[in-house]
């Protein structure tokens, strides 16, 4: 079954076509990602699929459900959860408290326990630090834990995104350019990670990635845009020789 | 006819609004900097005024421009001294450190020159041209006519002068403006010098329709309520934004209880800012991820 | 350096991380609890009046600090909590009725006065404070069936239970209960997921929205929260004047309050209490300094904004982390001893890119 299917979205910015007439489905399970040359529109549909644009026209439907008109904060809730391409971590704060961030959606308590830090709050914090911890431990952050973000280098800034997306147990998971700004071995690593986080916890991917490399290494589809139109969807040989992707990375 | 005379009396009064948020939108356009010590400056200004035509007895063209010297003297030291360590530091900090700078400004005129209210002689004072009973005072002449000409000045600046395109790709990108060969920094201080001047002007034609002390500089924040009003970054919309606020008080003033007059401004502000927090002349856009 | 082994994750969340921070604090609250014993009235009124400002400190730094919202205008919401306990007080409330009235007061129109605020970031805000808080400023001018306008409204003496709490050693012991409770119930917000929210919407919001935070809810919040703390600590200030007037809760109020919280150090509650520290104290610092001064700096009437003014600057340029910031460069010099160097604590600077559009 198809875990999301946008159909027909189009969205200009003034008279420029960012996206226009795309129509996808992501099943349930895959890792799926988005090629294309600078400006082609991918991370703009990720911002319409994370609700921070609106659609011009078109709709997304997650699990069944039309998502376009759902507020922002709920897109979480439903269970998405993306990372940026320049990274957009809370940068005053210790990895770890970013982690606790990206479990908000699961917090069970009110307001007033919190103030009083009621017994339940404290068990729910408990909770909470264990699994930011198996998240540390997937993705091999354990030493970074207490450090401030500001101090860190960016390959693992990058990754503590990954996780703190990671830590509100999404089933569907945005990676905008996850290897953009990683050296090669850091990027080999990146590879089996997002493979882990696939099959190991079963979560769906979309990735928008510049580096063939890795798209065709953990990929089990590729769909190529190029000025906001599609131009192929299929498994990554095929896009990528594909004629029309072709002359829109290498011209006429 | 009355109705006449408040929008007279209001365009006149609105015209200073609009020129201290002319001083405000300058240095926010060109640095992103929040000067809230515009009208603190506007004050020193209008106490220089005093000091060159009335203590030392300068001739009134001569002591204008003195004074404006003056200020743009002080515009650029304030820059140097002050706001130089503060580039790269969070917006926020600037805003403290310009309300810090407005306590002392205030406190040294209190120390130089008292706190008892003077009066800046003009040569234009007292004279009136009567349009079929609407009253039109020169003072208030000359304050429309000085705003009309310092817009036209600082249009052209900002559209055809080499230094003044400048300012603005410092505004917008520090690093690529510093890349591409515009100074920077200098930049920085010739804003603030030309941005002190204009409040030397605002100071010197504000000075004969209310009196000057070291309290007077609280019309910044009306001011401020003005550039927000009309977009802030815009220097259309600063004035234009200082006209709206200057002609509704004068009508809030007489049709509505006390009280409200004073608070009009902000309540205009507020409604503004529910309805379109951009501004008359929107310049803001969301972040980009 | 001290190195603490821990084998539980709660560890991370109490209170005290180690024994040494117990032995501190413990001290601590023996030399607070004991000053009235040696200290005159005079001193434990100044020292209630930093609890005080120390109380109101704490909502402003939630705000400002935690969840990176200025406001220019928190004096409005500590003379809401002061003119409505005292009006509640004069309608023959109880006590401890009236005060928690007074604080929920000042919340609820903190959450109201937010919802038009949510829109705006940074600098527009900060002006939809100030203008706030100017129309605050006017209403208590101008109400005067309730507020006594210039004249001014006298507050009844604080009665519990029998109990005469306008004695200063008894109001010093009250004003010190409520800044205990109001410190845990500060900190337990911030270990908790409304603080994190609250950090979270401070260092990016568009990240936080994507984490499901809900940010119009967060932020409101986040005002309702910060202008409790500081009505609860104007509920208490109307008793340590005695009689309120306008004059009393102006812009410099405001300012006061703000440089209280950048003085001590922004996004520490350690910082509200060095700074409400700093700001209880100028004021006897300054008049102490003016005997010294030659007569005619000494008589300058805006003396005392003029040196707070110069306080504010100088902190910021040099020491932007205020003095907890300054505090943990020490410590850290001498765990650190003989190896610390400065650039350990170097700020990071960045260049300005513009979000405007033209």
């Amino acid at each position: 079954m198809s875990l999301l299917v946008a159909s027909n979205l189009s969205l200009a910015f003034g008279g420029v076509h960012a996206v226009e007439d795309v129509s996808f489905a992501v099943e349930t399970g895959e890792i799926f990602s988005i090629i294309g040359p600078n400006g082609a529109g991918k991370t703009t549909l990720f911002n319409l699929i994370s609700r921070i644009y609106d659609v011009d026209s078109g709709r997304i439907e997650f699990d069944g459900r039309d998502i376009s008109r759902v507020p922002t904060h709920q897109i979480a809730e439903l269970g998405i959860a993306r990372t940026f391409q320049n990274t957009e971590l809370f940068e005053q704060e210790t990895v770890l408290r970013n982690l606790l961030i990206g479990q908000h959606v699961h917090r069970r308590t009110s307001l007033i326990e919190e103030l009083l830090f009621l017994p339940r709050v404290r068990r729910q914090e408990l909770d909470f630090r264990k699994d930011v911890e198996d998240v540390i431990d997937l993705l091999d952050l354990q030493h970074y834990r207490h450090q401030v973000i500001a101090n860190l280098p960016y390959g693992v800034r990058k990754m503590v995104e990954v996780a703190r997306a990671l830590c509100m147990r999404p089933r569907l998971l945005l990676l905008d350019e996850p290897s953009s700004g990683l050296n090669p071995e850091e990027t080999d690593d990146l590879a089996f990670q997002i493979e882990d986080i696939n099959e190991e916890l079963g979560i769906t991917i979309i990735m928008v990635e510049h580096d063939m490399n890795l798209v065709s290494m953990t990929s089990n589809r590729v769909m190529a845009l190029a000025d906001g139109r599609l131009l192929a969807v299929g498994d990554p040989k095929a896009v990528q020789s594909h004629p029309d992707v072709l002359k829109a990375y290498l011209g006429d | 006819m009355e109705i006449l005379q408040l929008l007279i009396s209001g365009i006149s009064q609105g015209c200073v609004y609009g020129l201290i948020a002319l001083g405000f939108v300058l240095i926010y356009k060109a640095t992103e900097m929040v000067n809230f010590a515009q009208g603190d400056l506007m004050m020193m200004g209008a106490f220089f005024a005093y000091t060159y035509a009335n203590v030392l007895e300068f001739p009134f063209v001569i002591a204008v421009l003195a004074t404006i010297a003056t200020m743009a003297l002080i515009g650029v030291i304030t820059e140097r001294l002050l706001l130089r360590p503060m580039i790269g530091e969070p917006h926020f900090s600037v805003l403290m450190l310009t309300i810090g700078l407005g306590f002392i400004l205030r406190a040294i005129a209190g120390a130089s020159w008292g706190n008892e209210p003077r009066s800046l002689n003009t040569p234009y004072a007292g004279g009136v041209i009567d349009l079929n009973g609407v009253i039109l005072g020169y003072e208030n002449l000359v304050i429309m006519i000085g705003t009309a000409l310092l817009c036209a000045l600082l249009y052209c600046f900002f559209r055809f002068t080499r230094l003044g395109i400048a300012m603005q790709a410092a505004s917008q990108n520090q690093l690529a403006a510093f890349y591409v060969g515009i100074p920077v920094k200098r930049i920085y201080a010739i804003v603030w010098g030309i941005s002190a001047s204009i409040s030397a002007v605002a100071g010197i034609l504000v000075a004969p329709v209310s009196l000057i002390d070291p309290q007077m500089g609280f019309i910044g924040i009306k001011a401020f309520a003005a550039a927000i009003v009309g977009g802030f970054g815009s220097l259309p919309g600063a004035i234009l934004g200082g006209l709206l606020i200057g002609v509704v008080e004068q009508f809030a003033g007489l049709y509505l209880p006390t009280g409200f007059s004073d608070v009009s401004a902000y309540i205009i502000l507020l409604i503004m800012l529910l309805i379109r927090p951009q501004g008359i002349f929107a310049t803001m856009q969301q972040k980009k991820v | 350096m001290r190195f603490v082994r821990k084998t539980h994750y709660y560890q991370d969340i109490q209170l005290f991380r180690h024994g040494g921070q117990v032995f501190w604090y413990a001290l601590l609250g023996i030399v607070i609890t004991g000053a009235p014993l040696v200290l005159s009235d005079f001193y434990l009124g100044e020292l209630s009046l930093v609890f005080i400002y120390a109380i109101a400190g704490i909502g402003l730094m939630l705000l400002t600090g935690y969840t990176g919202l200025v406001s220019l205008g928190h004096a409005a919401f500590l003379a809401i909590g002061a003119y409505s306990h005292a009006w509640f007080l004069s309608q023959g409330w109880p006590f401890l009725l009236s005060l928690p009235c007074a604080m929920l007061l000042s919340a609820l129109v903190g959450g109201v006065i937010a919802v038009p605020a949510l829109r705006m970031t940074g600098i527009y805000l900060a002006v939809a404070t100030l203008a706030f808080a100017i129309i605050v400023e006017q209403v208590l001018i101008h109400w005067e069936s309730v507020t006594g306008g210039f004249r001014g409204m006298m507050v009844e003496l604080p009665h519990v239970a029998g109990l005469e709490l306008e004695t200063p050693v008894y109001f010093y012991y009250f004003c010190l209960l409520i800044l205990v409770l109001s410190l845990l119930v500060a900190i337990n917000l911030l270990r908790s997921p409304t603080g994190r929210a609250m950090t979270a919407i401070r260092d990016s919001e568009i990240s936080a929205e994507s984490m499901g935070i809900h940010l119009a809810y967060t932020k409101s919040l986040a005002f309702a929260i910060s202008a409790g703390f500081t009505g609860l600590a104007g509920g208490l200030l109307a008793h340590k004047i005695g009689y309120l007037a306008p004059d009393s809760f102006t812009l410099l109020t405001s300012i006061q309050l703000l440089l209280m919280v950048v003085v001590g150090g922004l996004g520490s509650l350690h910082g509200v209490i060095y700074g409400a520290i700093f700001i209880g104290l100028l004021p006897q610092g300054i008049a102490i300094l003016r005997d010294y001064l030659p007569g005619i700096i000494a008589r300058i009437p805006g003396l005392e904004p003029g040196i707070f003014g110069l306080i504010l600057v100088l902190v910021l340029i040099y020491e932007p982390l205020g003095i907890h910031g300054r505090w943990l460069k020490i410590r850290s010099y001498f765990e650190l001893f003989p190896l610390y160097r400065r650039a350990t604590h170097k700020r990071q600077r960045s260049y300005l890119r513009t979000e405007r559009l033209r």
